[in-house]
């Protein structure tokens, strides 16, 4: 497997992730998952350039950004319950209180 | 003894403005009237001077303003052309403050009006004492506010107010010609002063000049441009519809604006410029064409108008007619001497018209007067003089300077002079047939008007009577002492002051026409005032009226009594187009409209709308957010990626420094 089809899968799967941020329009966990696949997605381009130049700084940057993924996760998730809990719904169809 | 000539009509305008107050309507007129009457015998001191014992003078008054070869000064200039003014406006001036005084002796505005009576003399006495073309413009300029101040006395009447508007304008018409005819006079000469124009006027008679992108001959333009102001002032066809409009002033305004000073103002312009005219002989056509149509134009229009004082308004337009032709024909001393003559018998008809308002409780209308004769024997033998003198009758003052007129133009020999005697002709017959027929409607004949007024008639008092007298006397004297030192042949009485060249003057020629052309208006005034007085008769009125009813008569005289229809015309064609233009087009497409968009309004309404939209941008959808961020995202890396390519265009340190220049944070020299 080459350099060039990981970096194809992982921009595919990071494309699949920002197309999933404004195309979806009716779950916001959708919205956070898509978020999830687009740092999925970094990671495996840090991994593939990180073996393809032989470099550690790349591992460790993946190591860094998983970390980062689950605390983003987390609080993102916190979030969401709590406004469920104001709202009664997650629909992102609902979600336009603050309008220019 | 010269500047009192202007000072005290000044004084008096002053006196009587600023403490009329205290003085009161009586005090006001014997202030004015007693200092224009020393003008008056100043003035005749200066006649005797300057222009019998032919020693004329300047007087050098204070500089005026100064730049580069630029020199105007106020100063005075006393010549015998200045005398003769003098003389005339004076002393029809100082009549008609005496008349007013009791004329006008019930109004409550008496010190106002006398105030403006003197202040327009003064002007008048500016117009013909100035030395140079400036001077002259401030006197012209302020004969017209004077007058449109008298015209509108009785402000509260809509229609005094229109006419005043009306006199106004017009005359700005024409101001706007003499204004272009003094810078082209400035251009040619590099002066405005009357001697240093007319030295070197015969050294500069073939200059050219640029006008409208044309070049065209410098005197003739200046010639005409000077002529579009003589119109506009003189009430010449064209420019002239404001003069009956302005009947609409008390009568003793008539009489002082419209006999004596401001209308001659027009013709004083023409043969002050003779030297120049003398040089411009396209010029001098145009201004003989014009007045021998005015003076048919007016007189047609005279025979059929029932308004006492408008007959008398159209009689002075067809003189002036008269005047400017005579100056046209290079008679300028022909025109002045009309023009003397014509200021004592026309101000002695409109002062006789006046005592018949007086006396008939403000009833001006022909049709309601009649019979008067009887009652106001005085005043029926005044207007009979007046009128006598108007038509020409032998051996009065109209008859040495109206036949002479009509002479000159016989003997010219040129298309103008044809021209000018045929309808000259014709303008005397209709002169006397509305000369009589005023005298026969108003004086003779039965009583048409309700029996109250005649009821409270009666005759003249001393102060409206013996301006009358004295002016029947210049009516009767004026022609035959003037005849001979004014347009006698050869006489030494206007020195260098009026230009004539050789070739152009007639008056020995004149002496030789056959004797049926030289007798031909005389027979046609006869002829004329025989009809008037015939066909206004109580024998014959029915079957006038008669005629009057048939298609024919009935449309003639429709015309003649709309004046021709020139207001009608001017109305329909300049006057509502240009309103029209006013509000439509400049008003609401151009201020309101193109102004407005590309301006303000335009702006402000652009940026809200922008705003508005850009706004929406934000609608609250966070996929929207997400698509805005990634069109931000990728617009600048594309920026980023081709920066080698447009950084030329957008430098953004060029545009940091701009934006920071703009906040005024930028170091800046310190304005000294």
């Amino acid at each position: 497997m080459s350099l060039i089809h990981s970096l194809h899968v992982s921009f595919v799967v990071f494309l699949l992730g920002l197309v999933g941020i404004y195309l979806n329009r009716k779950n916001i966990i959708l919205v956070l998952m898509s978020i999830e696949l687009m740092l999925l997605g970094i990671n495996l381009n840090l991994l593939s350039f990180s073996v393809s130049l032989d470099d550690l700084i790349g591992q460790v940057f993946a190591l860094f950004i998983l970390t980062v993924a689950a605390a983003e996760s987390a609080i993102g998730l916190a979030i969401l319950v709590i406004y469920f809990r104001v709202r009664g719904t997650i629909d992102i169809e609902f979600i336009r209180l603050m309008k220019g | 003894m010269y500047l009192c000539i202007l000072g005290l009509p000044l004084m008096g305008f002053l006196g009587a403005a600023g403490f009329g107050r205290f003085l009161g309507g009586r005090g006001a007129g014997v202030l004015t009237t007693s200092l224009l009457s020393i003008t008056f015998f100043l003035s005749c001191l200066v006649f005797y001077e300057v222009g019998l014992c032919g020693s004329p003078c300047t007087v050098n008054v204070s500089p005026w303003f100064l730049s580069e070869s630029w020199d105007a000064s106020w100063g005075l200039l006393f010549d015998p052309l200045t005398g003769v003014m003098c003389v005339v406006v004076t002393s029809v001036s100082t009549l008609v403050h005496l008349y007013s005084t009791s004329y006008m002796g019930e109004d409550p505005h008496l010190p106002r009006f006398m105030s403006y009576l003197s202040l327009f003399t003064f002007f008048m006495l500016i117009l013909v004492t100035g030395d140079n073309f400036l001077q002259m413009f401030v006197g012209w300029e302020g004969v017209g506010l004077a007058s449109y101040l008298l015209i509108n006395f009785w402000y509260t009447r809509v229609s005094a107010n229109k006419s005043a508007i009306k006199a106004m304008l017009m005359n700005r018409v024409g101001d706007f010609g003499l204004a272009l005819g003094i810078f082209a006079i400035y251009v040619v000469f590099q002066s405005v002063n009357f001697e240093t124009v007319f030295a070197c006027a015969p050294h500069l008679c073939d200059e050219k000049i640029l006008f409208l992108g044309f070049e065209v001959h410098a005197f003739t333009l200046i010639g005409i441009l000077l002529f579009v102001g003589a119109t506009g002032k003189s009430a010449q066809l064209g420019l002239h519809t404001w003069l009956p409009d302005a009947m609409e002033g008390p009568t003793p305004v008539s009489a002082l604006i419209h006999a004596a000073t401001m209308v001659t103002a027009g013709v004083f312009l023409i043969a002050r410029c003779s030297p120049l005219y003398e040089y411009a002989p396209d010029a001098l056509g145009l201004v003989a064409f014009a007045g021998g149509m005015t003076a048919f134009f007016a007189a047609t229009t005279g025979l059929v108008q029932n308004d006492l004082k408008r007959v008398i308004a159209y009689s002075t337009c067809s003189q002036l007619g008269y005047m400017v032709f005579a100056c046209g024909l290079s008679h300028y001393d022909l025109g002045v001497f009309h023009l003397a003559n014509h200021a004592f018998f026309k101000a002695l008809l409109f002062l006789g018209a006046g005592s018949v308002i007086h006396a008939m409780a403000g009833e001006q209308d022909m049709r309601k007067l009649g019979g008067l004769a009887r009652a106001l024997p005085f005043t029926y033998t005044m207007m009979f003089l007046g009128s006598l003198a108007l038509v020409g009758f032998p051996f009065l003052s109209g008859f040495y300077s109206k036949d002479a007129l009509l002479e000159v133009s016989c003997a010219h020999y040129t298309l103008s002079g044809d021209f000018t005697y045929i309808l000259g002709c014709g303008a005397a017959f209709c002169t006397s047939y509305y000369s009589f027929r005023l005298v026969s409607l108003t004086f003779l004949g039965e009583p048409k008007g309700p029996k109250t007024t005649y009821a409270g008639l009666h005759e003249a008092p001393f102060a409206m009577s013996l301006p009358l007298i004295l002016l029947g006397v210049g009516s009767l004297f004026s022609g035959f002492l003037g005849k001979d030192f004014m347009v006698g042949l050869g006489t030494p009485f206007w020195g260098n002051t009026l230009g004539g060249l050789a070739s152009h003057t007639t008056s020995l020629e004149a002496e030789y026409i056959s004797q049926t052309l030289k007798h031909l208006p005389f027979v046609l005034t006869v002829i004329g005032g025989s009809l008037g007085l015939g066909l206004n008769s109580p024998a014959l009125s029915s079957f006038v009226y008669k005629m009057k009813l048939t298609p024919l008569v009935r449309s003639f005289y429709i015309f003649l009594n709309r004046r021709w229809l020139f207001d009608k015309v001017y109305n329909d064609w300049i006057g509502s187009p240009s309103l029209g233009f006013g509000y439509n087009v400049s008003f609401k497409s151009i201020d309101k409209g193109v102004l407005e968009v590309l301006g303000p309004f335009g702006i402000t309404e652009g940026i809200r709308n922008l705003l508005t939209y850009t706004r929406e941008i934000q609608s609250g959808f966070i996929y929207h957010y997400a698509f805005v961020m990634l069109l931000g995202l990728t617009l600048l890396l594309t920026l980023l990626s081709l920066e080698p390519l447009i950084h030329f265009w957008v430098d953004p340190r060029l545009w940091c420094l701009f934006a920071v220049g703009y906040m005024g944070l930028l170091p800046s020299e310190d304005i000294k």
